[in-house]
């Protein structure tokens, strides 16, 4: 099978270019498999990844235009050419590794964390099964960067925006039953950019590994700060 | 070239659950903390744990950390230090509602607490009915605990470094550690962090292993780091291989299928753990489990056209179950395995997993060092945390839903311990300039020009060699002979040369360094496991099948100058409980 990857890597290259690789395709063979074995070939190719099994989040790249995680992806799935790209919009540090530092301050941005401001109890907090399940689809979450680098609005405005990707976590601590700063969380998503950039787009939708939708996340959160103004 | 420096109170190496748990505790005391991660932080292996912690909260059913603890104790084949199983039991219940208080999105039942399940190798009142200690959330436990511990450092301004690679340990004449030399993976720089206090919590080695569960980056950093600063490994012989990893593929399937009901078939359609462990069943021991899968293989009742698995089967459980309590198991075995376990049965076989073994500590995180007359020698300024460290609560064999429990209260304990030791404000040592030259020599060593065998070429081979000569059954022909190979491909490594030498972003450089490490470990492993003669928990030798406690109640030590071995008594007085003696272990 033949791979077109990107590369770059600043110590000897002035510019980008794609290189061709020819990987023999075993069964059950992952991207990511393909790409070890491109690195095999040709040991100065950098790509990370970690865990294999979609859980470690590192492994996020572009194949013919969608962005989608190495490891997870069955290269029998994949439309010949197959042109491999760093994820968009990012500045390439080397080959497919992308400098995701925005990603990680929108991400800090939104208090990723739960407060809780009553005294604790010496045991759990105690938490209703549905109100548990409030948090599924949010918190599996594993920070790739599938979504927000494929989102317009966070292309234009990645300094601004929050992006997909935090704003789901945004929603993950709004939705928690346990979680008591819903007012200082609304009102820090006030303004025109954090999280009213977002038009709808569902680049991140189509493009979540994990099956998560940021969209509706986001609309939770509009309808909540609906609600909170009235 | 001048070297960058920069200065802590305390550095941590590692950002999984044992690295971020201590350096939560010293960033919420206001003190000045490095946290070194060659990832970052969330994308550390903790993030793949599935099936839950252990705690005795006694949510589901009647249960107490002193059960608790003699699980553990009768789980490591009695090799386990008690003191240290006994605080580790006692301290799991208020790290687990300190855990739940961070905000992980724990199961819940009914009645609003936390959910907890059945788990192998767990009983009520010593050996009694099955309890359900494994506290869950759904199976996805790990990814929820460490993405929880890494907001809570963001919420406590914790300085992160990452992407630096930790390179080498700076121990000065007197023995002392002073910090650790770093490699900034993006720019390709040396960064010397001087620190008085230096946490290893760089988690397992099983990239060891060919067919393995652990990611790409479990190349056990600190251990081989700890070796080459002079520091043993203790019971490395010890390596858990899993029962259920995916046929042929070795990606994990939570032990808590079978705790939520799955159960183990032949090629016959036969629930074969019912003749290897009657009363337990498939919720026996991971070592007993895992024994019995290559059994059956190996007596031509495997299944598939190779005969080379077995099936694990949940169907039966329903797709409720499977879709609240298993999604995360679902979706790996219909992307690795092709198969929806709703309905069709997994292929699986055992798996490289997790190391019993590794750096000697105390109970406090302080590296030890045992000595001849039997006491412990403190290495100053040097703590070790989670799957690298070997406190011991493991002993022989990890019950599952130990590992998360170990690396979350060592790891607290190893916070609260530096936090102790800096109060008292010391000064940063001298740096060791000539401990720093050897350091860089580490580096340097890797831009040798000219032709030579490649790093690849090297790790695969190396990694076959664990697999075929360290596995689940040894002999003496079988790891003599691995002795000797991983011997020679030790001395192979002098010709391995890097064909690419720049500097930005060179995975390569990374690789060449992590090879170095693996290969250390392997010998720890190999050596290790041929001398202990006699059969206890993971460590199961067809020619000596008994376990030998009137010769072999100890631990090894490993020392990588001279490949020397040393033994240390186990510690069979617990804290303020009574030994629990050894037994012959049926399940």
């Amino acid at each position: 099978m033949k791979f077109f990857v990107y590369r770059y890597n600043p110590d000897v290259d002035t510019a980008p270019h794609m290189q061709e690789y020819d990987v023999e395709v075993t069964r059950g063979m992952m991207l990511r498999d393909a790409l070890m074995e491109i690195k095999r070939q040709d040991e100065a190719f950098a790509f990370r990844h970690s865990c294999g099994e979609g859980v470690c989040g590192s492994d996020a790249v572009n194949v013919n235009g969608s962005n989608l995680l190495g490891c997870t992806t069955p290269v029998s799935e994949l439309k010949e050419p197959v042109n491999v790209r760093p994820l968009p919009g990012r500045p390439v540090i080397r080959d497919l590794v992308v400098d995701m530092s925005q990603f990680y301050q929108q991400y800090r941005a939104v208090k990723p964390y739960l407060i809780h401001k009553d005294p604790l109890p010496e045991q759990e907090i105690l938490q209703s099964p549905e109100d548990r399940d409030k948090l599924d689809g949010l918190y599996e979450c594993i920070m790739c960067g599938c979504c927000s680098t494929a989102c317009p609005s966070f292309w234009w405005n990645p300094d601004k925006f929050h992006g997909p990707q935090a704003l789901l976590q945004a929603w993950r601590f709004l939705a928690d039953s346990r979680d008591q700063a819903t007012e200082e969380r609304l009102d820090a998503l006030e303004g025109p950019y954090k999280l009213y950039r977002c038009h709808s787009i569902m680049n991140c939708v189509e493009y979540c590994p994990k099956s998560l939708n940021p969209t509706k996340a986001i609309g939770k959160i509009k309808e909540l700060m609906l609600k909170h103004s009235i | 070239m001048t070297l960058a420096r920069r200065r802590f109170d305390a550095l941590i190496i590692g950002a999984g659950g044992a690295g971020l748990n201590a350096a939560l505790q010293l960033a919420n005391a206001n003190l000045r903390v490095a946290v070194v991660s060659k990832v970052f932080p969330t994308r550390s292996h903790t993030v793949a744990a599935q099936g839950g912690v252990n705690a005795a909260l006694a949510n589901v059913f009647e249960d107490n950390w002193h059960w608790h603890m003699f699980d553990t104790v009768k789980g490591s084949d009695y090799l386990g230090d008690q003191d240290a199983i006994e605080y580790m039991c006692r301290e799991a219940i208020p790290t687990v509602y300190e855990l739940e208080h961070n905000g992980v999105p724990f199961s819940r039942l009914d009645n609003g607490k936390i959910y907890q399940r059945a788990f192998g190798g767990q009983s009520q009142n010593f050996g009694g009915a099955q309890a359900a200690r494994t506290c869950a959330a759904a199976d996805r436990t790990g990814h929820a605990i460490l993405h929880t511990l890494y907001q809570q450092n963001i919420r406590a301004r914790t300085h992160f470094f990452d992407e630096y690679f930790g390179v080498e340990l700076i121990r000065d004449s007197e023995g002392a550690i002073l910090g650790a030399l770093t490699l900034e993976i993006e720019t390709g720089e040396p960064l010397l962090i001087e620190a008085k206090t230096t946490l290893l919590a760089t988690g397992g080695c099983g990239q060891v292993f060919r067919t393995t569960s652990n990611a790409h980056i479990n190349t056990g950093d600190g251990m081989a780091m700890a070796l080459r600063a002079g520091v043993p490994l203790m019971d490395m012989e010890f390596f858990q291989f899993h029962p259920t990893g995916i046929a042929g593929r070795g990606m994990l399937i939570t032990e808590g299928v079978r705790g939520e009901g799955g159960y183990l078939v032949n090629k016959d359609g036969e629930r074969f753990m019912e003749r290897y462990a009657p009363n337990a069943k498939d919720l026996a021991s991971r070592d007993v489990v895992a024994r019995a899968i290559v059994t059956e293989v190996k007596e031509g009742r495997g299944c598939g056209p190779n005969a080379d698995h077995v099936l694990l089967k949940v169907d039966h459980l329903g797709e409720d179950i499977i879709a609240k309590r298993l999604p995360g198991i679902r979706e790996s075995s219909k992307i690795f395995a092709g198969v929806d376990p709703a309905v069709e049965p997994i292929p699986v076989f055992p798996t490289a997993h997790y190391v019993m073994g590794g750096i000697p500590t105390d109970r406090l995180g302080h590296v030890v060092v045992p000595a001849s007359d039997g006491s412990e020698q403190i290495v100053p300024g040097l703590y070790a945390a989670g799957e690298c460290a070997c406190v011991s609560v493991h002993g022989a064999n990890r019950l599952g839903g130990n590992s998360l429990l170990d690396i979350l209260v060592f790891g607290r304990a190893a916070g609260q311990q530096i936090i102790d030791h800096l109060k008292d404000d010391p000064e940063h040592k001298t740096m060791d300039e000539t401990a720093v030259e050897q350091a860089v020599a580490r580096l340097t060593r890797w831009e040798q020009p000219g032709e030579g065998i490649s790093v690849r070429e090297l790790r695969d081979e190396f990694r076959k060699v664990m697999e075929d000569h360290a596995g689940v059954f040894r002999t003496d022909d079988i790891m003599s002979e691995g002795v000797a190979k991983v011997k020679a491909l030790r001395e192979k490594l002098k010709d391995v040369r890097l064909g690419d030498q720049s500097k930005v972003f060179n995975t390569a450089r990374i690789e060449a360094l992590e090879l170095e490490n693996l290969i250390d470990i392997g010998m720890a492993i190999v050596l290790s496991a041929l001398e202990r003669k006699e059969s206890r928990g993971a460590h199961s030798r067809p020619d000596y099948t008994e376990r030998d406690d009137a010769n072999w109640l100890k631990h090894s030590v490993y020392f990588k100058e001279g490949d020397r071995l040393d033994y240390k008594p186990v510690q069979t007085k617990p804290l303020t409980v009574d030994t629990f003696p050894p037994k012959p272990r049926v399940y």
